[in-house]
Formats: C-alpha cells, sequence, structure tokens
C-alpha cells in the first residue's frame, strides 16, 4: 500500500497544503470563469447570430396552415349545362394527435358510421403515417343522419372533426365516364412528386383521368388557408387572417351533352365507341365509349369489389376505346380510297367486274358477292371489294395511302387527352422499315378494304368522314374556349369530293349497304359507310366467347349529305355487319341532333328490351356490386 | 453607519448582499413561473415562493450553527444519508420500480438530494482529520473514494444521473482542492474516458438515446430530441430582447416541455431574451463568487474545503442546467436552482448557502477577535 505512494523526501506540512490550496483554487475559480465565459457566449450565439433562425422554426411551431381546398372548377358542354359540378357533403375527418382514447374513439365512430373493416384498415394505416396537425379522413358522403349522430356526440369524441365539404357529381353518371374521367385522392407517388400539402388534405381529390386529369391544373384552382395557432398538442389557440381559396375555372366542352347522353344510352350494353363532330368547326360532339364505369362511384372512392367487376368485365368498361381502342377500319376507307384513286387519274366510269372474288398472285380474294360490273359510285355504295382490289392495284400504292392518312386515319390529334393510340395507315415505306419487305399486291388488296395493317381508332372514324364532308382539313377539338385558324381546305379536287360524297350518299339512299338507317326525317338525308372488321388473333384479348369471335361493326357517317354539317364515326366491337350494328346507333345520334323527340321516341322501346335506361341499369348494377361485396365480406368473416 | 445604528445587532450582521441576491434569482424565478403557468400564480409561483421563504429562514437560521458543530455532525449526517440511500434502494427493490424518495407521510424526502452537501461535508471533514503528510499517500484516497463511490452508485442505479453526476463532480472538487496528487485527476480523467464505451453498454436505454440525442439532436426533432430542439428554439427565437413577459410561444404553446421544471431558463430567456440571461447566469456568477470569498478566507482547513466544496456544487447545478437547456450537455434532469420550480434544488441550494452563511459569520466574528 505504501508503495504505491509517492515517494517524497519532502515532508508535507501545512503551510505547502496552503498553497496548494490556494493554487488548486485559482484553477477550480479559473475553471468556473471559463464555463461561465462558454455558457454567455453560447447563449449569445443561440439569440443573436441564430436568433432568425430559431424565430422562423418558432413561428413555424406556433402558426400552422390548415389548407382550405379550392372548389373544383365545373365542365360544362357548349351550351352551359353542367356536365362535372361539386356538390355538398358531409364528411368526418380526425386528427391524431387530438385523440385521447383513440380505440374507443374509432369504437364509437365504427357504430355511428358503419365503418367497413375496409375502411378500418386504411383509417388505421393513414393514422399511423399522419403527422402534427394533419387530419385523417374517416368518412365522406355520408348522409345527414350519421353525420348529425357523429356532430352531437362530439364531446365525447376528442379529436373528431365533422364537416361539410364538397364532392365531384357527374349528373350524367356512365354516359360521361371515359369523356371527363374521374378525380380521386392523391396518390402517395404524387404527393412524393410536388410535396403539395393540399394534395394530402382531407376530401381533395385531383383528377386521375381524362379531361379531370388533363385540365388539373384550370381546375384545381388555388387553396385558400386557415393561419391558425396552435399549441403542441393541436390545440387551437385563436385564429389568424384567413386566405380565401379560390375556385377553379369552369372548363367548357365543345361536347353537346344531350348528343353524348343519347348515344351513351343509345349503344345499350354493347361495347364499343361513338364520335361525332361538327362538320363547320371540327367541334367533338360526342366522345362516347361503352360500356363505362360510372365517374361518381371513383370519386366517392371506388371499392374494391366493383373494381374487380369493372376489370374482369369482357366489354373493358374500363377502356376508353375512343382513343385507346384500335380496329381494322372495314370496309369504311372505301370512301377514302376512292379519293385517293380519283386525285390519281383513275376514272370514276371504269368498271370492274365482280365475279365474287379476284386472283392476286396465288391467292384467291374473296367478295361478299359477286356484284357484277362496278363502278367507283357502285363499288362504294354496295361495298365491293374486287372493284378495290382491283384498282389498288393499277395505282401507287404509297400515294393511295399517304391520301388515307392525310384524311385522318393512323393520325394523331392534339386533343387534351391522356393517351391515343393513333393505330396505323400502313404504307410501302412503313412497311420497310418495320418489317423489311416490299410492298406486295396482296398489301394493297388488304389495305384497300381496311384489313391488314389498318387499324384506326374511333376518333378518326368521325374525322374522316368530317373531312370528305366538309372538305377542308378538319382538326377535331374538344375545349370550347381555343381560338383557332379557319381549317384550310383540301388537297382535293372538289369534283372528286362530290363524286365520294355521292356515293357514301347512295350507301345509305340508294341501293347500298345502309338503306336500313335511312334518317327518318323528311328532307334530310344521311351519307355514311359501313364496314365490317374481321377480327384477328382472337387469343390476344384473351376471351373466347362465340361473342368475341364476331366481327366488329363499323359505320361512319355524315348528315346532310346536301349540305353537311354533323360526321359521326361509330364501332360496335364483334357487332357483326356495320350496316346491322353500327349504322342504326348513328342514324338514331343523327336524328337525335336533328328531331330530339323523334329520337328519343326510337330508344324508349329499345331500352325497354334492355331492362331500363343506362342509370337504371347502372344503379342495378351497383346494387349487384354491392351485394356481391356483402358476401365476399360475410364469407372472410365467417 | 446610520443604518446599522438603527437596525438591530443580529440581523445587521447577516450577509445582506448575498441574501438579496438569493431574493432577486427567486423573485425572478418567480416571474417567469407566473409566466409559465400563462399568467397566473397557481399551480406554482404561489407554492415556489412559499417554499423558498420558507428554506431562507432555515438558510438564515443555520448561519448561527458553529463550524465546530458542522464539524461533528459532518460524519453523522453522511451516515444517515447514506442509510436513507440503502432503504430508498431496499423500497425499490421490494415495489419493483425505480425509488427516488422515501415517504414519511407528511413529507416525501429525496435523500439523493441531501447526499450533494454530505458529501461535501463528510470529505472535508475527512481532510480536515488527515495529516498534511499523509495527503499524497494511497491512506489519503481510498476512505475518500469509498466515501464517494458508495452513495454514488447507490444513486446511479437509482437511476438517477444527472444528480450522481452533481454528488461525483462536488466530491472530486473537494479532493482536488484538499491537494491529491494532480496525476491521480489526469490517470482518472483518462480512466473515465477509456470507461465511457463500457460505461455506455450499460446505460438505460431512455440515458442511451440521451447521448445520442445530444450528440445529434436534429435526427429526431419531434420524438427524443424534442426537448434539445425546442429549448434551443426557445432561446434562439428570443434574441436579444426577448419577445416580450408573458409573450413566449414556445412555453405558452406548450411547444418547450418541462418548461417550468429544466428547462424554465429557455422559458425565461424566450421572454427575456440574452439580456435576461445575462441577468441570471452573472447573478449566479455573484453567489458563487461570494461562497469562493468564503472559501478563500477561511482560516481552517474545513471551512475552506467546505465552503470551495458547497460553491462548487452551486456552480455545478447551474453549470450542468444552462449546458443542457442550450444543447451544450445531454439531458440529464438537473433544475436550475432557485428557479427551477421544484423543492429539492431549492432545498440543497439553500442548505449549502446556510452552511456558507454560517463559515461565513465565524469567519467575521474571528477576524473581530483577533483584529
Amino acid at each position: 500500500m505504501e508503495a504505491w505512494a509517492v515517494k517524497l523526501n519532502t515532508r508535507i506540512t501545512g503551510a505547502l497544503q496552503s498553497i496548494s490550496f490556494s493554487r488548486r483554487m485559482l484553477f477550480v475559480g479559473g475553471g468556473q470563469i471559463a464555463v461561465g465565459g462558454v455558457l454567455i457566449g453560447r447563449l449569445g450565439f443561440l439569440s443573436i447570430a441564430e436568433n432568425e433562425h430559431y424565430q422562423l422554426l418558432s413561428e413555424s411551431n406556433r402558426v400552422q396552415l390548415i389548407v382550405v381546398p379550392p372548389r373544383r372548377g365545373w365542365i360544362i358542354d357548349r351550351t352551359g349545362k353542367p356536365i362535372a359540378i361539386n356538390r355538398s357533403d358531409f364528411r368526418v375527418d380526425v386528427i391524431p394527435e387530438q385523440m385521447t382514447d383513440r380505440a374507443a374513439t374509432m369504437a364509437t365512430l365504427t357504430e355511428l358510421l358503419a365503418l367497413t373493416p375496409d375502411e378500418i384498415d386504411r383509417i388505421d394505416r393513414e393514422m399511423k403515417t399522419s403527422k402534427g396537425y394533419q387530419p385523417v379522413q374517416i368518412a365522406e358522403s355520408i348522409p345527414y343522419e350519421r353525420y348529425a349522430a357523429v356532430t352531437v356526440r362530439l364531446p365525447e369524441l376528442p379529436g373528431v372533426q365533422p364537416q361539410r365539404g364538397f364532392s365531384r357529381f357527374y349528373p350524367d353518371g356512365a354516359a360521361v365516364g371515359h369523356l371527363v374521367g374521374y378525380v380521386g385522392t392523391a396518390s402517395a407517388k404524387e404527393y412524393e412528386k410536388d410535396k403539395n400539402p393540399l394534395l394530402i388534405t382531407p376530401g381533395f381529390k385531383i383528377g386521375k383521368e381524362g379531361i379531370e386529369k388533363i385540365l388539373e391544373t384550370s381546375l384545381r384552382g388555388t387553396p385558400g388557408g386557415q393561419r391558425v395557432e396552435l399549441t403542441a398538442r393541436g390545440k387551437l389557440v385563436r385564429e389568424l387572417t384567413p386566405k380565401p381559396d379560390r375556385s377553379g375555372q369552369t372548363v367548357q366542352l365543345t361536347i353537346d351533352k344531350g348528343l353524348q347522353v343519347y348515344a351513351a344510352r343509345r349503344m345499350g350494353d354493347q361495347s364499343g365507341a361513338l364520335v361525332a363532330v361538327d362538320v363547320v368547326t371540327g367541334d367533338i360532339l360526342a366522345f362516347v365509349s361503352m360500356p363505362s364505369y360510372d365517374p361518381n362511384s371513383f370519386s366517392d372512392g371506388i371499392g374494391r369489389t366493383e373494381w374487380g367487376m369493372l376489370s374482369k368485365d369482357d366489354h373493358i368498361p374500363l377502356l376508353n376505346k375512343v382513343t385507346l381502342g384500335l380496329y381494322p377500319s372495314g370496309s369504311t376507307i372505301k370512301p377514302a380510297m376512292a379519293l385517293a384513286f380519283l386525285k390519281q387519274g383513275i376514272d370514276p366510269k371504269r368498271r370492274v367486274h365482280c365475279a365474287g372474288g379476284y386472283q392476286i398472285g396465288n391467292r384467291y380474294f374473296r367478295c361478299d358477292a359477286a356484284h357484277g360490273s362496278m363502278d367507283m359510285h357502285s363499288a362504294v355504295e354496295r361495298s365491293c371489294n374486287t372493284y378495290f382490289w382491283a384498282t389498288g392495284l393499277i395505282t401507287d400504292p404509297a400515294k393511295t395511302t399517304e391520301m388515307v392518312h392525310y384524311l385522318g386515319y393512323g393520325q394523331k390529334f392534339d386533343l387534351p387527352i391522356s393517351s391515343q393510340r393513333y393505330g396505323t395507315m400502313p404504307n410501302p415505306e412503313w412497311l420497310k422499315k418495320k418489317y423489311d419487305r416490299e410492298w406486295q399486291g396482296y398489301d394493297s388488296a388488304n389495305t384497300s378494304i381496311g384489313q391488314g395493317y389498318v387499324l384506326v381508332n374511333p376518333m378518326q372514324l368521325a374525322v374522316m368522314p368530317a373531312r370528305l364532308a366538309s372538305g377542308k382539313l378538319l382538326q377535331p377539338r374538344l375545349l370550347m374556349g381555343e381560338r383557332r385558324q379557319p381549317p384550310p381546305n383540301l388537297d382535293a379536287d372538289p369534283a372528286h369530293l362530290e363524286i365520294v360524297r355521292n356515293a357514301m350518299a347512295a350507301v345509305v339512299n340508294g341501293h347500298g349497304t345502309g338503306v336500313g338507317s335511312k334518317l327518318p326525317l323528311d328532307g334530310i338525308q344521311m351519307a355514311g359507310k359501313t364496314g365490317t372488321a374481321q377480327v384477328f388473333r382472337l387469343g390476344l384479348r384473351g376471351h373466347q366467347s362465340n361473342w368475341a369471335l364476331r366481327d366488329h361493326a363499323l359505320f361512319v357517317a355524315f348528315a346532310p349529305t346536301d349540305k353537311p354539317r354533323y360526321a359521326m364515326g361509330c364501332i360496335i366491337e364483334h357487332g357483326g355487319f356495320g350496316a346491322s350494328a353500327a349504322a342504326p346507333i348513328v342514324r338514331d345520334c343523327m336524328t337525335y341532333l336533328f328531331d330530339q323527340q323523334k329520337a328519343m321516341d326510337m330508344l324508349g322501346p329499345l331500352e325497354q328490351q334492355w331492362g331500363g335506361t343506362l342509370a337504371e341499369r347502372t344503379a342495378r348494377r351497383a346494387a349487384a356490386i354491392e351485394a356481391a361485396a356483402k358476401a365476399t365480406l360475410g364469407r372472410s368473416q365467417a | 453607519m446610520i443604518l446599522s445604528a438603527i437596525i438591530p445587532q443580529p440581523l445587521a450582521k447577516l450577509p445582506w448582499r448575498l441574501i438579496f441576491l438569493v431574493m432577486a434569482i427567486a423573485s425572478f424565478g418567480l416571474i417567469i413561473l407566473y409566466s409559465a403557468a400563462g399568467g397566473s400564480i397557481r399551480p406554482w409561483a404561489l407554492s415556489q415562493g412559499m417554499r423558498f421563504m420558507f428554506f431562507l429562514v432555515i438558510a438564515i437560521s443555520m448561519s448561527w450553527i458553529r463550524e465546530s458543530t458542522i464539524k461533528q455532525a459532518a460524519f453523522p449526517i453522511y451516515g444517515a444519508v447514506l442509510l436513507m440511500l440503502v432503504l430508498v434502494e431496499m423500497i425499490g427493490f421490494v415495489g419493483k420500480g425505480a425509488q427516488r424518495w422515501i415517504d414519511f407521510g407528511f413529507i416525501r424526502l429525496q435523500p439523493s438530494e441531501f447526499m450533494k452537501p454530505a458529501i461535501v461535508l463528510v470529505l472535508a471533514r475527512f481532510y480536515d482529520l488527515l495529516p498534511p503528510s499523509d495527503i499524497r499517500r494511497w491512506r489519503a484516497i481510498w476512505p475518500a473514494g469509498l466515501l464517494l463511490g458508495v452513495p454514488a452508485g447507490l444513486i446511479l442505479i437509482q437511476p438517477d444521473m444527472g444528480t450522481c453526476i452533481m454528488v461525483v463532480l462536488g466530491g472530486l472538487t473537494v479532493m482536488f482542492l484538499a491537494g491529491l496528487p494532480l496525476r491521480i485527476f489526469v490517470g482518472g480523467g483518462l480512466a473515465v474516458a477509456a470507461a465511457l464505451p463500457i460505461a455506455f453498454s450499460m446505460m438505460h436505454e431512455y440515458q442511451r438515446k440521451r447521448v445520442f440525442i445530444f450528440l445529434d439532436p436534429e435526427s429526431d426533432p419531434l420524438g427524443a430530441g424534442y426537448h434539445i430542439s425546442q429549448s434551443k428554439i426557445a432561446i434562439g427565437s428570443g434574441g436579444i430582447w426577448g419577445k416580450g413577459y408573458l409573450n413566449g410561444s414556445q412555453s405558452h404553446l406548450d411547444y418547450l416541455p418541462e418548461g417550468h421544471t429544466d428547462f424554465v431558463f429557455a422559458t425565461m430567456a424566450e421572454e427575456w431574451g440574452l439580456v435576461g440571461g445575462l441577468l441570471i447566469i452573472l447573478s449566479f456568477a455573484m453567489v458563487i463568487r461570494w461562497g469562493m470569498m468564503v472559501s478563500y478566507r477561511a482560516k481552517t482547513r474545513f471551512a475552506q474545503l467546505t465552503a470551495a466544496g458547497l460553491s462548487a456544487t452551486i456552480f455545478y447545478y447551474v453549470a450542468i442546467n444552462l449546458m443542457m437547456v442550450m444543447g451544450l450537455a445531454p439531458v440529464v434532469g438537473i433544475p436550475l436552482p432557485l428557479v427551477s420550480f421544484g423543492g429539492s434544488a431549492v432545498m440543497t441550494v439553500m442548505l449549502c448557502l446556510g452552511i456558507l452563511m454560517a463559515l461565513e459569520r465565524q469567519q467575521r466574528t474571528s477576524s473581530r477577535l483577533e483584529g
């Protein structure tokens, strides 16, 4: 023990100890002063150098901005009738931080609002990720009775906020589904992209599809803000000056709502698309893809069952067939072909004998009938393939296909639509590039009757007759506000156009393939062209029922024949002959434009036969979906 | 002097400068507590004021105790406090949980609080008894180490890191001033540095978290770093002149946690700014300087060591608390004496000041006798 001690010869005395004490006192005192200096320095640093930074933090602590979502702009039709509006509704949110007993509050809310396990699951997930004063939606679009039930029990439900809000409402439901798209809550990905706090405000919806998505910036408006002073626990201390919100702009479409709804109803349960275009302006009057979903049910938040049923339907209600559906044009290409032949100097009086088919190389192409001797007029009127095969062989395929493309087939249009598939109008150069082979006689043959590589979308089916009818290079437009140049004349001889138009008029009013679809109107005639597209490669779409094996029915038309005003293109998937499925629909829609009452009268009996109007059938389907959802739920709970 | 003529002798002999200083600090504390409660003397300012008055009276009465009495009482007091610590530990063991209190029914005592002055007294007494020639020997170290280590260990396992640090620092200061070889402190410091990782591995989860947060408070500003972040925001946003009395948004809107206890300095700095902060720091500096002067002027070794140790204890209180609220030290739960709400700190500091006043009185009387 002693060995450890320092060996010191000098004995440490009291005096020495006193000196040592003084020295060490000085050291301790110095240390204290140094620490005091550091403290004062730190205090000065925090309150002078960092003052601005911390003032900002303190302010952002104190003041919270509660986003007041703006009302979404309306979407109206060309005459101002509403297509998409906002409906006042009731909603219930919670602020998780303010909840004292989550389990009890949630139990009460579940009972009061009849929340489903699906919803409770979602709420739980959102509550876990919610930060600060960020509210979480419990339920929206709830009936007044339930809203009132929550309101009266509010004192025992801290953190619960019953509110009045607005939800998107589409008065015409499924009839405008693919046109306007729908709105929905922003996804996590969308929020990550622009970090806008508005996107995670409960009840705020953004456009997810169609016009709602494309024109989001105009429709959204500017959010208001309620600046509030909050305690750390989220208790409101006082409200500071609010910033008013600005509603989104109203968007006016060129759509004629009456026609849009009529066409949608007229299509019944068939799968197809119809586009109507104003021949003078290029305005799109109808933009119908059926069957459609009800955008209202998306705006309320679509259930899993409904989504499942929609996506499994072989009529693909979730596909916008107007811009995304591609079909062989079939014989609807023939008027454009005729114009191309005329331009290359083919005499319209030149006759071709149809013996029921035509030999090209070592292949025999079969016509629908033995039409006998055909000139251009009768070949279009009666849709004789032989004439077009034979004439296609003596003309330049490059020039021919270019003219058809010029008239609209395979063209992309500048429209406020999220995605367009614009198909293919093949030509020799394209063929060389794509398949590395020369254009053959059978390519001309296939193309001249709208088969082979030819793929068009329904929008093009309407633009082509519109251009033929007007003689102008019309561009379709969907937005009313846009100013634009008057369309230039088509690069075609007016006399040639006249020949083609007359032939199309004969299709419906002469001895043609569409005589069954004459307009039931005095003094107004419709010109058109039927088309029947073979359905190739059936396996591609994955359904193999008999319905799926049938040909697509197409019809393009304009009216009146003497002074064209409207043009339409229609495709009914697997409708069989164009004359039987598509033409009557176009006829009735055309009729609607000239005589609404007559058109409605014709629709009545049909709808009776189909089991109710579109709205009634949609409602019935919704009920079926709900029942199915309950059944699944019951099973999973059992 | 006229004043001394009218004021009765016993009163005139009190160290009035110190008493005024302490009363000024405490009054400022009450003003802050009034604001921290949202402009109300309840629940904190009133009871704190009464507590302060009570302990002030005790401290002043203590100033008549003679040094020899204190000297003789040093070991018994230490023994009693140590016994209470063991008792607390046993109650805690039986009750299966952290236990810092002994509940006597009418009063709850936190014995670790008494250990702060007690350790100073007992070590001062120990080195007073030790012959000067032995100061560099082993026997100068191990008993002191034991006297310090046992209570420190007991407090650490309570667990009460803050108090443990205070007790150890107070004890070490006395040992340092007693004249133990410097290399013990240098070597000890190195040993502590080497042992830190081991100590860290033995810490409770919440203590470890505090260390992490101290090293990087911004890593989790809403979670465990919340205290330090919000405290710095309060102090920093106060600026030079503060936001004005009763206008501190951090404390009034509850963003600042413990705004009336450990983080009372932040509450004050937000409303009074740098100026208020300097006022408090300098006031405490004067109190501590007064205590150090008592030690410096002391005639006996016991008085020297006791006065210095007690002054150092007050210093550690203030320094550690301020470093904590300004983000220079981990959150260890040490209040700002005389200002923070709570009885323990007031009691400890007033006991320290009482003993200091007693020692100071004896200096004056003895010097008068000599002079």
